[in-house]
């Protein structure tokens, strides 16, 4: 039902594509075409990791300084990540330079399309071509067919995408692979020239598509990685000047495939491991920094003893179990935390301000995070603080009161939506810091502890009684 | 504590003894700090739970309160108060701000509250984990303070120390066990104390201050009926026995005016504290003390002669009225069933009243008698030690000795009818055998010291010290009685008895002269005798202290809801299956399902998984539990109209026969079987049993071989061996294959010890199948067994 709804959408889109590709032909931004263009599709885990290469060709008079991207809407809802980069030499002396991508309105795009305008590094003149490699993923764009599978039942997925990529210039010839993650394919679109060869669907090469060219396929395949979502995930990166880094990690952990149809049994889960609950995932890697310390795993309820952790000089892995193993539609929810050494982590930049120095995204491999909130906590009485993250993030400022607070500690909150794996890099927080308020906790308690000695002294010498004995 | 109090014993103190003061001081700093020290102990000892397994809270009631303590914490008093709980005891609810005991809820939000004010942000399960141990802390500090009212603070000390490690308390009070015990024992204790304190003094401020802590205690637990009937009882000892005094008036009077007022603003008492039986000791007695303060009191103004007239006149009078209050109180008492006693008294007075009549109370594990190895296990060494202490307490009988005694001799007989009331019996035996164990040591390092060459080179001391000790045999209770009767000076009312006596026997010893010596010295204990006996005492406490770790260690540290077992090569096995399954109850189900399981889980479910379930812990309503009782005891059909009835979605069973977890549902089967058939006749215990015997192997009856709970629990079992060897049991089970038609299995845990089953929706109706399905069941039995199968129909 809902699949032919989309493709009714879909064909819609195509016709007012090439409606708005002839009343758009014109303009200035057209003097651009892609020779060839190889688009490489990875299904292979929950997310879908798309390789474009690009060859484009300045076609126009003037020097074009930026080539833009566009993706269909139902993609721009579900695309978590776009990163390009310019290709020059050959294929042995390669080299990458990474471009700058921007999301941008393009005024005769089709309704609802998402573009991109990524920056090239030097203008390319009339005439001249240039390579583009562009990199992004999409999360949530492989829909469960069926919708609910029983214990014994592989996971069947749906994949939609267009044979032609969208694009708002002509391309000259264009092929794309689909790699999926086994041999069962079930069916697929066909948009001649397509074939298929093990776990490879190749549409094309197509010769000649104006822009905006759009061919809607459809791949039903069988697809039993685990679709760990993360629905949500705080991360409190609470800094201490004392020397330590203090981690905690809410998560609310979601199997998002097909749901679990009618009764889970533990005998055939147990005893036909292979064949059961193939879908189903009981255990996550979380990869930690090295030098992790006091790691603790647990829920509302108490400790989860189900984890194992590996430390070597370089970095930590800790293995981790749900309290049960996640079956479709089934969620979880625990908390991660660990202690870290600052010196790890916090720098002092040229102009006296400190910096800390921390990964951004979701430590649990191959799982996506549909929100994720990093929190950092800075110490009592520091100032200025402001974050440099290379991708757009939501900001804004909190206080907590930690133990025995009086001002409060500046809280940044930095948050994301649609985060994958590729996020995990590294961000700053610059603030300014007078290490005397270090002091100010402990000649608080011993001030008290003093005056509490100094009222029992009081209290032992005053004579209180009414008469005189 | 003791530091103020040698401060203010320096200046009493004659001016001459200037290093003897110096010396008092010092002792009282020592004493504080062994105070400080025990209060570490006890704290410590306790925290076995959280090193060994971790901070959470513990078996089934601690996870009610620990539940209500959030919700304090979270919507505050008055919400509290207010708390109808729709969350359990569906479809009726339960009233919980009126209905709770909330003394230790209170104290836990309080403190969280005072900590997180502070910025400290500890979580409310962790102020509830370490509640008990803290708690556990105060109660042996006011041991220390009861003793030494009693017997003088070397006594303290060891009771305190005593009590600080004693199994009995250890068992209801380490990290994690949030129950009402934990700070009742406290609250019991310092009731006592200030109790003696004030009997001690004859201050209005004590007294007042006892009456609060009564409060506390009545906010806290159940047990504080045990407080009005003991210090009345104690009262009426030292009426009988002619102690009577204004001191004895003050300590009673306004603890039971003021007491029962307090009492009554406790929601769940309230009128309780002057209708039910339990109170009507205290009135009595209020009653008598006030007739014999009338009768001091005449007999004081009047001459003898016109007393004798009087006392006929009153007693005349006073009989005819007596009488008649009685008569009435007897009518009323009678006019209730349970003659004004709640089912729980009944059962200390009566100890097989339970077992006959109230199955849910027999059914719960702790209400059950102890036997003798409990006792060991539970007070050691105590037990032994106990009745040297009694006799202590006789060798000077004071007031504040004597209610030691009496408070022992009672709490034995309760610890005799419930095991739970153990831990009632726990400080008494601890108190009586510090002073046993505090007066042991005393006469044996006096004997050695007196014999010691050493020290023999000052005889001074070592023969007024034993002068004492000659004195207070030698001319009995005449010394010792006497500061009862020492007019009150200012300087008196602020010492303690103890140093009265000691200071009343100094002065016998100065005016004793010396002559004797040599007739004392044959008193003394040899010194090999005393040194052996010395070294057995210190022995006899080493082996309490490694019992009393062991015990914390190793037997009562373990939360119940998190199970271990070590498997061959050393290695630690952990059973997490309870929190694997509420876990998943919480994140998975419907946040309005119903759950239906027997009584044990409900609190845990309620809490851990925040399901609605039918039945708890509380155990109030006999009925509705019964309905659980003969669902599960019921074939299948039958079952699922009553949990459908109730519109329960998930049915949970404990099953152990996968790992050999004992307490299991099929264990307590036979319960539930005998309280629904309390109430739904149609439930026969016999039809269970196969010639008088629990068996579930093919030897079982049909009856049992159909229930809901054997089918719950043994679905596919057979699958997982083969054979379906249940390892609780040891045995093969009666019915191996069978399918289930209206439950289905949605959930089970890891190591199959909790299984869910979800109630299958019922089926659409087919005109000629409905029609022969009931035509082939016989009318007449349909009639009359539906009608009471199901009374929610």
């Amino acid at each position: 039902m809902e699949a032919s709804l989309r493709a009714q959408r879909t064909a819609a889109l195509l016709i007012f594509a090439f409606l708005s590709l002839l009343a758009v032909s014109s303009s200035a931004a057209q003097e651009i075409q892609i020779l060839n263009a190889e688009r490489r599709i990875d299904l292979s885990s929950q997310i879908a990791i798309v390789f474009l290469t690009l060859k484009v060709e300045n076609t126009g008079k003037a020097a074009a300084s930026e080539v833009l991207l566009s993706f269909p809407p139902t993609e721009a809802d579900h695309l978590a990540e776009v990163k390009a980069q310019a290709a020059s030499g050959k294929k042995r002396k390669k080299t990458h330079v990474p471009l700058d991508v921007k999301p941008t309105d393009v005024p005769d795009a089709p309704k609802g399309a998402k573009c991109f305008r990524i920056a090239l590094l030097n203008p390319l003149s009339p005439g001249e071509t240039s390579t583009i490699e562009v990199l992004y993923m999409l999360t949530h764009s492989m829909e469960p067919f069926p919708a609910e599978i029983s214990q014994s039942e592989p996971q069947l997925v749906y994949y939609r995408d267009s044979a032609y990529i969208l694009s708002p210039y002509r391309i000259k010839q264009q092929t794309t692979f689909i790699k999926t993650p086994s041999t069962n394919v079930l069916s697929f679109s066909r948009v001649e020239p397509t074939n298929r060869a093990g776990m490879e669907l190749k549409y094309g090469p197509y010769e000649d598509r104006p822009a905006y060219s759009f061919s809607p396929v459809l791949v039903h395949f069988e697809n039993n990685n685990p679709f760990a979502v993360v629905e949500e995930l705080v991360r409190e990166v609470e800094i201490s000047h004392w020397g330590n880094l203090q981690i905690t990690e809410h998560y609310t952990l979601a199997h998002g495939g097909a749901k679990l149809k009618g009764v889970f049994s533990r005998v055939d889960y147990q005893s036909r491991p292979g064949a059961s609950g193939v879908s189903s995932f009981k255990n996550l890697l979380a990869r930690l920094p090295a030098r992790v310390h006091s790691v603790y795993y647990r829920d509302e309820i108490g400790n989860i003893s189900s984890s194992r952790l590996r430390t070597d000089s370089r970095k930590s892995e800790l293995e981790i179990e749900p309290r049960y193993p996640l079956f479709g539609g089934w969620k979880s929810t625990f908390v991660i935390g660990y202690g870290l050494p600052l010196e790890d982590f916090l720098f002092e930049s040229t102009d006296g301000k400190r910096y800390l120095n921390f990964t951004f995204g979701c430590p649990l491999s191959g799982t996506v995070v549909d929100k994720l909130t990093v929190k950092v906590v800075l110490p009592e009485g520091s100032k200025d603080p402001s974050a440099v993250v290379p991708f757009p993030v939501e900001q804004h400022m909190e206080t907590k009161y930690s133990y025995l607070d009086v001002v409060g500690r500046p809280v940044l909150v930095l948050e994301k939506k649609n985060v994958v794996p590729e996020h995990n890099t590294l961000f700053q927080v610059y603030y300014s810091f007078n290490p005397v308020f270090m002091l100010a906790e402990p000649l608080m308690l011993v001030s008290t502890v003093f005056f509490l000695f100094a009222a029992c002294v009081a209290y032992l010498h005053i004579d209180v009684s009414i008469r005189k004995r | 504590m003791a530091s103020p109090e040698s401060a203010v014993n320096g200046p009493t103190m004659t001016a001459g003894a200037a290093s003897k003061s110096l010396r008092n001081a010092f002792g009282g700093v020592i004493a504080f700090i062994i105070l400080v020290l025990i209060g570490v102990l006890a704290f410590s000892i306790r925290l076995f739970s959280v090193i060994k397994y971790e901070s959470v809270i513990h078996e089934f009631d601690p996870y009610f309160n620990y539940r209500v303590t959030q919700f304090l914490s979270k919507n505050g008093i008055y919400d509290f108060w207010n708390w109808f709980d729709d969350r359990t005891w569906y479809p009726l609810g339960r009233v919980i701000g009126g209905t709770v005991y909330p003394g230790l809820t209170l104290t836990a939000g309080t403190i969280w509250k005072v900590v997180n004010s502070l910025n400290i942000p500890l979580s409310v399960e962790t102020v509830c984990v370490f509640t008990a141990p803290i708690f556990s802390a105060f109660a042996s500090w006011a041991a220390y303070l009861l003793t030494k009212e009693v017997k003088g603070p070397g006594a303290g000390l060891t009771a305190a120390a005593l009590l600080a490690m004693v199994p009995s308390y250890i068992s209801r009070s380490v990290a994690g066990s949030y129950d009402n015990e934990a700070v009742a024992i406290f609250a019991l204790v310092f009731t006592f104390y200030l109790y003696i304190k004030t009997l001690n003094t004859g201050s209005l401020f004590y007294a007042t201050l006892n009456a609060l802590a009564y409060f506390y205690m009545v906010c806290s637990w159940g047990g504080y009926t045990f407080i009005i009937n003991l210090i009345p009882m104690h009262v009426l000892l030292c009426i009988v026995t002619g102690r009577y005094s204004s001191r004895l008036y003050i300590a009673y009077a306004p603890l039971v005016v003021l007491g029962t007022l307090l009492a009554s603003l406790v929601p769940v008492v309230g009128f309780n504290a002057v209708l039910t039986s339990e109170h009507f000791a205290s009135f009595l007695v209020f009653i008598i003390i006030h007739v014999v303060a009338l009768a001091y009191y005449i007999k004081g103004i009047l001459s003898p002669k016109m007393f004798k007239v009087a006392v006929t006149l009153v007693v005349s009078a006073g009989l005819a009225v007596c009488c008649a209050v009685i008569a009435i109180l007897i009518a009323v008492v009678a006019s209730s069933p349970t003659k004004g006693w709640s089912g729980r008294s009944l059962t200390l007075l009566d100890p097989t009243y339970a077992s006959k009549y109230i199955p849910i109370i027999a059914s719960v594990s702790e209400h059950q008698p102890p036997t003798w190895p409990s006792y060991f296990m539970d007070i050691n060494v105590l037990a032994f030690l106990v009745p040297a202490g009694i006799i202590a307490c006789f060798m000077p009988l004071t007031d504040s000795s004597s209610f030691v005694i009496l408070y022992i001799v009672t709490s034995v007989y309760f610890s005799g009818v419930m095991v739970r009331l153990m831990l009632v019996l726990a400080p008494a035996a601890c108190i009586l055998s510090g002073i046993a164990l505090s007066e042991a040591f005393n006469v044996l390092t006096r004997s050695i010291k007196f014999q010691l060459p050493g020290i023999a080179g000052n005889p001074s001391i070592a023969v007024r010290m034993w002068c004492i000790m000659s004195t207070s045999k030698e001319n009995g209770s005449s010394t010792v009685v006497a500061p009862n009767d020492i007019p009150k000076t200012e300087e008196a009312a602020k010492e303690k008895p103890a140093k009265k006596n000691r200071k009343k026997e100094k002065e016998n010893v100065e005016k004793k002269p010396t002559p004797s010596k040599t007739e004392k010295r044959l008193l003394v204990l040899p010194l090999e005798a005393s040194v052996i006996a010395v070294l057995l005492l210190v022995l006899l406490g080493a082996f309490y202290v490694v019992h009393c770790v062991w015990a914390a260690a190793e037997a009562y540290s373990a939360p119940s809801i998190v199970l271990t077992s070590h498997s061959n090569d050393g290695g630690l096995h952990v059973f997490d299956d309870f929190r694997e399954a509420y876990s998943w109850l919480s994140h998975n189900t419907d946040v309005d399902d119903k759950v239906a399981s027997w009584w044990d889980y409900g609190y845990q479910t309620t809490a851990m998984a925040n399901r609605t379930v039918l039945v708890d812990n509380n155990t109030w309503n006999n009925t509705h539990i019964a309905t659980v009782g003969t669902a599960m005891s019921s074939p299948e059909k039958q079952a699922w109209e009553i949990f459908h009835s109730l519109d329960v979605k998930y049915v949970l069973v404990v099953f152990g026969g996968v790992v050999g977890y004992p307490s299991d549902d099929i264990n307590k089967f036979l319960w539930m079987v005998r309280i629904g058939g309390g109430v739904f006749p149609h439930i026969k215990e016999p039809d269970y049993l196969r010639d008088g015997q629990y068996r579930i192997d093919a030897q079982a009856t049909p009856t049992m071989l159909n229930c809901l709970m054997y089918k719950l629990s043994y679905f596919r079992f057979v699958e997982t061996d083969g054979k379906g060897f249940d390892r609780v049991r040891r045995t093969e089970i009666g019915k191996k294959h069978f399918k289930l038609t209206h439950f289905e299995e949605v959930f089970t845990t890891h190591h199959w010890m909790v299984r869910i089953y979800k109630l299958k929706p019922q089926r659409n109706r087919i005109r000629g199948k409905t029609k022969k399905s009931k035509s082939s069941r016989s009318v007449s039995s349909k009639r009359d067994v539906r009608g009471k199968r199901n009374p929610w129909h």
